[in-house]
This record gives C-alpha cells, sequence and structure tokens, in this order.
C-alpha cells in the first residue's frame, strides 16, 4: 500500500530538475550525454580528452557533501543488507550497464530526453527487473530465508 | 574551460541526486517495491529530469555543434538486440539487489559506508568483466 504520510515530493522533483539541467548543460558546452555508466567507465579505461570525466565524478563527490553541509540535511541511513548484497548488487549492476550501454541517467534521463527507442526500451526493461527482483526478495524468497 | 563544465556539471548532477532521495538505498528500493509499501517519491526524479531533457535537448541538438567541442558525441546505435535488452534487464536486478544504480552509488560514496564502496568496487570488476565479454 502506498503511504502518503511520508509522500513528499518537492525535494524529489527539484532534485530531479537539477539531475536535468546538468544533463542539458553537458551535452550543450561538451555534447556529451550524462551517462554516469559510460562516464565512469571512460574514466577508468583511460579514454582521450578525460580531463572533464574525472572532474564530473569529483563533482559527483562534492555535490552531495556540498548539499547536505548547506541545507542541513543529514545522511541517508546506511543500508541495512549485508555486504554481500553489495558486492552481488554491484557486480550485476557493473555487468549490466556494460552490456546495455548505459544505466538510468544514460538511458533513463538523456535517452529519454532524446527520443531515442533503444533507451526506451532498455529503461522499461530495468524497470520492469528492478520491481521484478524486489518483489522476488521482499515477498517470495523470504519465505523461504531464515 | 572543458573541465570546468565537467566539474561544474558533476556538482549539480550529484546535489540533485543527495536531494532527490537517490542515494538513499531505503528509498529506491521502496519505490521499486510496487507490491509492497511503495514510495512514489522517486517518479519525480526521473518525471523532473526527463521533462527538462526532453524539452531542452531539443533546442541542444538543432545546434551545428556543442559550444566546447567540434560535435556532438551521441550514441551511434540505433538497434534494439538481446544485448541491449539482455544487459538492461542484468543491470535492472542488481539495482533491485542492494538499491544503487552508477550515479548514486558514487555519489554516495561521501557518506563513508564501507558497503557503498564494496558496491563501487564490485561495479568497476562487473564492468571489465562485461567489456571482456563484449569483445570476444
Amino acid at each position: 500500500m502506498f503511504d502518503y504520510t511520508t509522500f513528499a515530493y518537492t525535494t524529489p522533483l527539484v532534485g530531479g530538475l537539477l539531475i536535468g539541467a546538468a544533463s542539458v548543460a553537458l551535452l550543450y558546452f561538451l555534447g556529451r550525454i550524462a551517462g554516469i555508466a559510460g562516464i565512469v567507465w571512460g574514466a577508468v579505461s583511460a579514454q582521450p580528452d578525460n580531463a572533464w570525466r574525472w572532474l564530473f565524478i569529483l563533482g559527483l563527490l562534492a555535490g552531495p557533501l556540498a548539499y547536505h553541509f548547506v541545507a542541513g540535511v543529514p545522511y541517508p541511513a546506511a543500508s541495512s543488507l549485508p555486504w554481500w548484497q553489495a558486492v552481488a548488487g554491484g557486480l550485476l549492476v557493473g555487468i549490466g550497464v556494460r552490456l546495455g550501454s548505459g544505466c538510468t541517467s544514460g538511458h533513463g534521463v538523456c535517452g529519454l530526453g532524446r527520443l531515442s527507442p533503444r533507451s526506451l526500451f532498455a529503461t522499461l526493461t530495468f524497470m520492469a527487473t528492478g520491481i521484478l527482483t524486489v518483489y522476488l526478495i521482499r515477498h517470495v524468497l523470504v519465505e523461504y530465508l531464515p | 574551460m572543458k573541465a570546468i563544465v565537467g566539474l561544474l556539471c558533476g556538482m549539480v548532477f550529484g546535489v540533485g541526486l543527495a536531494m532527490s532521495g537517490m542515494t538513499d538505498t531505503a528509498k529506491v528500493l521502496g519505490f521499486l517495491d510496487v507490491t509492497g509499501q511503495w514510495v512514489p517519491d522517486l517518479a519525480f526524479v526521473m518525471g523532473g529530469a526527463v521533462l527538462v531533457t526532453l524539452i531542452a535537448f531539443r533546442f541542444v541538438l538543432k545546434m551545428k555543434k556543442p559550444v566546447l567541442n567540434r560535435r556532438f558525441s551521441l550514441p551511434g546505435s540505433s538497434m534494439i538486440d538481446g544485448r541491449l535488452l539482455g544487459g538492461a534487464a542484468i543491470f535492472g536486478i542488481g539495482w533491485g539487489v542492494y538499491g544503487y544504480c552508477p550515479g548514486p552509488a558514487i555519489a554516495a560514496l561521501t557518506y563513508l559506508d564501507s558497503k557503498t564502496a564494496m558496491f563501487v568496487a564490485a561495479m568497476l570488476v562487473g564492468m571489465a568483466l562485461a567489456n571482456k565479454i563484449g569483445k570476444t
């Protein structure tokens, strides 16, 4: 059931607008798609003309620090999931975004913005498997796990 | 100049992720848990972001070239194939297993939780693995 008491849409909406604005600025100035998976892979695999990628990543680290500090919003609570779930999740995300050529930002935010059919299908697919995975873990597997 | 643009875009992107709640795995998993205690807030993140790109990209892509580079670097492929959908499916499973996609995972590194570092390290290993598979 949908919990109305904790529903808050202003910060998600403003946050989303900022993510969109950053993506537009990157395309406007550098002609680049703000896909984080692609930027991170480009940075670690030492692509040419790479300084902007490393600095984008630096900004991605500095931005949240600045936000929590300036707005006085506490950090979100650390995940209560076990470490192996972090490793398994990370591994699957890494494999998936390389094979599928993009993640939530590259396919979702930028690809949908470009009206790319490829990105639309990718986005629908990862949304569906994400929802299915949470369903299985929380509502099916929970019955069988200790 | 290009580096400064990269830094500023990264910062604004990072502020957006932190402000929106995407760096909170509990919220993300709640958003994906549509049959449970659904947390619909995060639909506004994608909604807001796509609203901006959908409108502004049309104007930007009408330009002959971006301001600081010779040309736009856009994905060349338009093929919807098993690799695209299979990759997206695997990505979605990983997203549902822990609650991070790549951007929020990197942004959340600054919260200094060791499990986030493990997630990002495993993600980089996964990327390298997929790259090996992709080449054969």
